[in-house]
């Protein structure tokens, strides 16, 4: 055991294991203890990939012995959201319909990970097929938040955000589709990014809703969250939507001085924001205003038709993507004696009710007759939200909003009120269907000590001004010591 | 049918045509028909969870070869679409496909003139890529009842779909050997119907010719060649017009061709209600063709059949109707070539072609494709004739020598003996022998009956057993008569 291993960053392990001041299969045992511990008491983990991450740390510590280069992750313990494949263990979306399945590829993110020296030791809890906000949909059980036990992490990748938080792995990467990463970063008091569409390459994560899934990363401060960015971003052959693009070293951005000019969305502040929440983004505002940075009142005017937009478009391409889960060559199968019987019984027994119901309404807005109702204009609007950005960048450097519109709420509080656990995503799900990056950041807490989130919104691989920004707001916090 | 010169047919055929690419059209997995159950997939053509598709360049160059070649309009932007269906053999549960933006619209193909239209043209309405689906397998022994093999999955493949303006089966035929004959000579596809390189679906109705609105149409799929399509269309229009004659209304449904009861019958119902709920595929960017890109295909589009017919005129002296015969088909015509890359006689090597080779061809029932004799082969045999080698029979009889042993013409001349006698000496020799043998002969000759010379030249050829060479006997023949008659 490492003593010091809880306070270790990312950057401070793979500097560490670089120079031998620790050792890889030190740390290692460190998390992996963590995990079985922590982990196993928040139901943080669907599988610890113990082996695996001894093989690796091993590995890490011969290279180092030997003197040959390691990457940039060098030792540094990760976890991958459970929807991330990874050869050899399961991948299971936190759904029964998974039962069995492992898959004989790793997803490009988890490969750039290993050859950057990360050492992954699971894969985290989820809502199953990522369809969530609360954690609370998966077939393994909800996970907790480490912060307070009665609470929900968020989600949907809850298990990624809990296994930060409780300082399991100093990185994790969840997926993100309409908030998913940074909704529960809001709530575990993270870093969480949400990429420009195609900045990170989606082969190998499981599809939700494939125009706007984007794997994203969560660690406890802004350096963190923009090594493990890096570390994974760029082009892939693999996946068409994955862009080459140019970008900075992200993490000598952080510590630039910069003075922003920031946007604040009008639409974002109204009603249904807590007053806690509220209190919170605007202190914080204050600080930035005071240390030079400009804030002006701008407008988003299609943003309250985003949430509605989200869910048609979402279902409608995910109703499509979990096609594939028929029982006929992975994962359940529930036998019968005629092949539509089978599906019917492997697809009734093997999904959970969130996802059904967005399986039906999917299929639904996509049916003749019904498509240019609500699949077609759904798109039109889409449209007309991301213009809404495109507008507001040519004002300003970057929006900020409030993460979510509540903190973490308790267990069982919205779970049978799918509306209202739909509204978890109103501030982030703007940004997924734009395909523009945005980052959720600590700013505060409520006076019951729970983290609030502030979520700055860039223009598409605007991501170093967002790291600027949250780096900013950290030092801020720091010296406040808020933090 | 009371009176069936009333109606008329409304007939739009849909081909599927695989791409002749090495590897499939969304994965690098190699395309091979044969190979062992799923030995040719990845994670991308099984469809497993979060694999995606990566567009093949050369399926897009094919397509738009066929565009190009039928005076289509390339879609410089078209977009993939998700067709949604459940099916044991479809892994992903939609197949990739286009729907609203398809790579290529209209076009036209010309067909040979039937009884019915002379140079008719069939105007296309779009041509799309897809993916072909797998396979499932019903064996009849082993534990399972159905197995899935996916080696087929992600295959290329380009929908053909015309207007519906094909008026008779006749006309759907020559559509369809047209439609072949293009995608051979673009080197997209094979054409080859046994393996499913070629499939057609066709839709169909019936209408009093003098109406302008079409009647209720049907689907006959299962039609595994040609014949089967013309025939299903005849057996399908026959249908519907009974049908109307009867006042009874054609339902629209999807039928099955029987090719052994000679009979299309209806599919299940449930089979055929499918909504496929369209929408774009978000996995693809658009497929954007850029100036340069279609100026490079455009550029370097193959020789299409007119244009090679005109050149095989102009470069080998032979008349149009030989050119036409020989450019038919694009296998056809590069065998010609090659024959005419190793000899000079442009007509006598199209004679040989046209009677010789297409007289075994359509005896075995077989292609040039398959044809056992190299071209190479060919052209040494013509080459024998022209040198005075052999005579034209023998030629013949070494022909069929070499098609049953595939020796060539050269070993099977030497191991027979069977040279032509060019030696003036040893024909002499014969002439001599042959003359005073029938004097009776000779002596009517000499008298005037100069009509028997022809008996003369038989005779000697058959004291040679056929190997002299014709020419000479005529010449030495005539020249030894005309000095007895002096």
């Amino acid at each position: 055991m490492i003593k010091e291993y809880h306070n270790l960053t990312a950057r401070e392990i793979a500097a560490g294991v670089k120079s031998r001041k620790f050792r890889a299969v030190e740390i290692c045992r460190t998390a992996l203890e963590k995990a079985f511990s922590a982990g196993k008491n928040l139901n943080a983990f669907i599988t610890v990939t113990a082996e695996l991450a001894q093989r690796q740390a091993e590995a890490i510590d011969a290279r180092v012995i030997s003197g040959e280069p390691v990457g940039p992750l060098a030792g540094v313990p990760v976890a991958l959201k459970d929807n991330i494949c990874l050869t050899g263990y399961p991948t299971t979306c936190a759904s029964h319909i998974l039962d069995g399945f492992t898959p004989p590829y790793d997803a490009t993110c988890a490969r750039r990970l290993c050859n950057a020296g990360a050492v992954i030791i699971g894969k985290t809890n989820m809502d199953e097929f990522a369809m969530g906000s609360s954690n609370e949909n998966s077939y393994y059980g909800p996970c907790a938040n480490p912060i307070r036990e009665d609470l929900v992490p968020g989600g949907s990748s809850g298990g990624s955000a809990a296994t930060v938080a409780a300082r399991i792995a100093p990185l994790a990467y969840g997926s993100e589709t309409g908030g998913s990463v940074r909704q529960p970063a809001s709530f575990c008091g993270l870093c969480g990014l949400k990429p420009t569409y195609g900045g990170i390459s989606r082969y190998g994560l499981v599809a939700f809703a494939s125009s706007m899934d984007q794997i994203g990363p969560l660690a406890r401060n802004t350096e963190d969250l923009a090594l493990a960015y890096q570390t994974v971003c760029g082009r892939d052959e693999h996946d068409s939507t994955s862009v080459a693009f140019e970008h900075p070293d992200y993490l000598n951005l952080t510590s630039v001085e910069r003075k922003f000019r920031f946007g604040l969305p009008m639409e974002f502040l109204g009603e249904g924001v807590d007053r806690d929440v509220k209190q919170n983004i605007e202190t914080a505002i204050e600080q930035l205003r005071k240390r030079g940075h400009e804030i002006i009142n701008i407008s988003l005017p299609h943003s309250p038709l985003a949430i509605a937009v989200y869910y048609v478009i979402a279902d409608a391409e995910a109703s499509s993507n979990l096609a594939r889960f028929d029982g006929v060559r992975y994962g359940l199968r529930e036998e019968a004696e005629e092949l539509e019987e089978m599906y019917r019984r492997t697809r009734s027994q093997g999904f959970g009710a969130e996802v059904k119901r967005r399986i039906m309404l999917g299929t639904y807005v996509l049916s003749a007759g019904y498509y240019d109702a609500y699949y077609y204009k759904a798109q039109q609007v889409r449209e007309l939200i991301r213009r809404d950005f495109e507008q507001a960048f040519q004002k300003v450097d970057l929006l900020i909003t409030p993460t979510a519109p509540t903190v973490a709420f308790s267990r069982g509080d919205k779970v049978s009120d799918p509306l209202a656990m739909y509204l978890s995503d109103i501030f982030t799900a703007p940004a997924n269907l734009a395909g523009i990056p945005a980052l959720s950041a600590p700013c505060g807490f409520t006076s019951e000590k729970l983290p609030v989130g502030l979520q700055f919104i860039g223009p598409p691989f605007g991501e170093a001004m967002l790291f600027q920004a949250s780096y900013a707001l950290e030092m801020i916090l720091k010296e406040n010591a808020v933090l | 049918m009371d009176n069936p010169g009333r109606f008329e047919a409304v007939i739009g055929l849909e081909v599927h045509a695989q791409l002749a690419t090495a590897s499939k059209i969304f994965c690098g997995c190699r395309v091979e028909f044969g190979a062992p159950p799923n030995s040719l997939t990845c994670p991308v053509c099984q469809g497993l969870p979060g694999a995606l598709p990566v567009l093949n360049k050369r399926a897009v160059e094919f397509a738009v070869r066929l565009v190009l070649a039928t005076g289509g309009t390339v879609n410089q932007r078209s977009v993939f679409a998700r067709k949604n269906y459940f099916y044991p053999d479809l892994p992903k549960g939609y197949q990739i496909s286009q729907y609203e933006a398809p790579l290529g619209i209209g076009g036209r193909l010309k067909i040979p003139s039937t009884s019915e239209d002379v140079n008719k043209v069939v105007r296309l309405k779009r041509v799309h890529l897809e993916e072909d689906a797998g396979k499932s397998l019903h064996p009849e022994t082993g534990e399972y009842q159905t197995r899935i093999d996916l080696n087929r999955c992600g295959t290329p493949l380009i929908e053909i779909v015309t207007e519906p303006e094909i008026r008779t089966p006749r006309e759907a035929y020559e559509y369809l050997v047209m439609l072949k004959q293009i995608l051979q000579y673009l080197e997209i596809c094979t054409g080859d119907m046994e393996k499913g390189h070629l499939r057609c679906d066709a839709n169909i109705s019936v209408k009093p010719a003098d109406s302008s609105e079409f009647g209720t149409r049907t689907e006959l799929k299962n039609l595994n060649s040609f014949r089967w399509v013309e025939r299903a269309l005849a057996y399908e229009i026959d249908r519907q017009t009974q049908t109307i004659v009867a006042g009874r209304k054609v339902e629209q449904m999807t039928l099955l061709w029987n090719e052994k009861k000679q009979i299309a019958e209806p599919m299940r119902s449930k089979e055929e209600s499918h909504d496929y709920r369209y929408f774009p595929e978000p996995d693809l960017v658009n497929l954007v063709i850029d100036d340069v890109w279609l100026a490079k295909l455009k550029s370097n589009l193959p020789e299409l059949p007119e244009q090679k017919a005109a050149r095989f005129v102009k470069q080998f002296q032979i008349p149009e109707y030989d050119a036409g015969v020989l450019t038919s088909s694009r296998g056809l015509a590069d065998y010609y070539e090659t024959v005419m890359r190793n000899y000079t006689d442009g007509k006598t090597a199209s004679n040989w072609v046209m009677t010789e080779i297409m007289r075994v061809l359509n005896e075995e029932k077989s292609d040039i494709e398959s044809f056992r004799l190299k071209p190479e082969a060919t052209a040494e045999l013509l080459n024998l004739i022209k040198d005075g080698t052999v005579s034209g029979k023998i030629a013949k009889e070494i022909f069929a020598e070499m098609l049953a042993t595939g020796k060539s013409a050269s070993e099977i001349l030497s191991a027979k003996g069977l040279t032509q006698i060019s030696d003036s000496t040893l024909i002499n020799e014969i002439i001599e022998r042959v003359l005073t043998q029938d004097r009776e002969n000779l002596k009517k000759y000499l008298s005037g009956k100069t009509q028997i010379f022809g008996h003369f030249v038989g005779a000697v050829m058959k004291e040679t057993k056929g190997k002299a060479n014709p020419a000479l006997v005529n010449k030495l023949l005539k020249e030894k008569l005309d000095a007895l008659a002096r």
